[in-house]
């Protein structure tokens, strides 16, 4: 019994997707704080590929870079056997149901909404982290790979770029409603419900999952209209 | 009022089921839901045939008996209420009502509306309650002080009727609402104490041998529950689990 209470129950499903998806979140705030360079444009061109390269040499990030695709992973695997087996605990379905009545969309949808999300982490990392670890860069004149020019070329003067950046936008929205549930949802889950603190943690998780998605989302607008 | 009524219908266990359309007539509005199923029965039986079986006992919202997911909702519309507290002048004339089972693997359907919920039973035997021997030796209550706002959150969390309407309304056929109230009851009072780590333990461990779904914590739960207990009694449950998980031996 002890080993799957810490693995396999019900409530350890629910700790793990709690304690990857607060890790997760706070990545969000990391990887924002670099991009928020970005809107430095053309002048702040070094300055974002020294932080990228900074960020994918540095020997403890990359511990924690590790780490970080170990969650992703298990809070997608994690997801996908609770939403099998939660379908299992019904499988005769209602003909008629209300569910508006009393739960929020987003709390009812965040397998599809992590699958947007995951959707969007498998592309995202194809077009910028493959490449800047292993593929083809360019390199700026303070012989630093120029991620900066593959981001800005990506978002701007591509064919497709204002498809990249209606993509990115519809990725940050998924996310936003993402955290909106997830969030305190994660507390929750983790046995921290107060009446003194609960208030607090479910507005600043509202706040969070509006004001971080928005804010990834404007740096490619942004620069798409600044081209 | 006149009614149509849409009701699930189904032999057995191993039944497939269908719906059935009702029409009912003359319904006084101030009759309860289930007095309104008495009045199709009767009509049902001076026709020859089967009537609808649904369960029900007290009829005053204490026994948690009753279990009808109508129109979308567990126990219909209105909040805090029981099937036989719901009245027919919450709908209109002329209204069409689906009336279904509660629907879960672990709440597998008798006959037509009628469910088995003694998983409920099997996991309040696996460990929701206190190992006292009270025959002849009952202690006066006052003996171990108990602060008051400890006294009514267990009150609050006791009130549970195990009606399973938390089961019925999750999306995903979770009991944690209904277990973690049963936890709370007793770990928030010192005599609940002392078994308090093997109780969790050994009580979600019967939610999930019984097929329950699992917690997204969507809250729909709390909003349909007749007797309103609280998420906060999950979040205890789930810190009782941690901590009695962590630091058991085995």
């Amino acid at each position: 019994m002890a080993k799957s209470a810490l693995l396999g129950s019900s409530l350890a499903k629910k700790y793990w997707m709690a304690l990857t998806g607060l890790f997760l979140s706070l990545f969000l705030v990391a990887h924002l704080a670099g991009n928020l360079v970005l809107l430095g444009g053309d002048a702040s061109a070094a300055d974002f590929n020294a932080y990228a390269e900074f960020m994918t040499t540095f020997p403890l990030i990359k511990i924690v870079s590790y780490l970080l695709y170990a969650s992703i992973l298990f809070h997608a695997i994690d997801g996908i056997v609770l939403t099998i087996q939660n379908r299992k605990a019904r499988p005769v379905k209602y003909h008629y149901e209300k569910p508006s009545a009393n739960s929020g969309w987003a709390s009812r949808n965040m397998a599809f909404l992590g699958t947007i999300v995951l959707l969007f982490i498998v592309g995202h990392m194809a077009t910028f982290w493959w490449r800047m670890k292993f593929g083809d860069m360019p390199v700026d004149a303070l012989g630093q790979k120029d991620l900066y020019t593959v981001v800005a070329t990506y978002f701007t003067t591509a064919s497709t770029a204002w498809l990249h950046v209606a993509l990115y936008v519809v990725a940050m929205i998924a996310i936003g409603f993402h955290l909106w549930h997830g969030l305190q949802s994660a507390f929750q889950s983790l046995g921290v419900n107060h009446p003194k603190y609960s208030p607090v943690i479910k507005k600043v998780g509202k706040i969070f999952a509006v004001v971080i998605p928005a804010l990834f989302a404007i740096i490619p607008i942004f620069m798409f209209i600044n081209q | 009022m006149n009614l149509t009524l849409k009701i699930w219908r189904q032999n057995g266990p191993d039944d497939k089921g269908r719906m059935e359309i009702y029409p009912v007539q003359d319904i006084n509005p101030d009759m309860s839901f289930l007095e309104m199923m008495d009045v199709l029965n009767e009509q049902i039986i001076a026709e020859g045939k089967d009537p609808i079986a649904f369960d029900h006992d007290c009829r005053e919202g204490i026994c948690g008996m009753c279990s009808m997911f109508i129109n979308g909702e567990a126990h219909g519309p209105g909040r805090r209420i029981t099937t036989c507290q719901l009245h027919m002048r919450s709908f209109n004339d002329g209204d069409t009502i689906v009336v279904e089972p509660w629907r879960a693997a672990a709440f597998p359907v008798i006959k037509d509306l009628a469910t088995d919920r003694s998983a409920f039973d099997r996991i309040q035997q696996a460990g929701g309650y206190v190992s006292v021997n009270t025959s002849g030796n009952t202690i006066d209550a006052n003996a171990i002080p108990v602060p008051k706002t400890d006294a009514d959150r267990a009150f609050d969390a006791a009130t549970c009727i195990g009606c399973g309407a938390c089961v019925a309304t999750c999306k995903n056929s979770s009991a944690m609402l209904f277990v973690s109230a049963k936890v709370s009851q007793y770990a928030l009072l010192p005599q609940g104490k002392v078994e308090a780590k093997e109780r969790v333990r050994k009580m979600v461990n019967q939610m999930d041998l019984e097929g329950f779904g699992n917690c997204t914590n969507t809250g729909a739960c709390e909003v349909e529950c007749p007797v309103g207990i609280s998420l906060e009694n999950i979040a205890r449950m789930n810190r009782e689990y941690l901590s009695a998980s962590l630091s058991s031996a085995e």
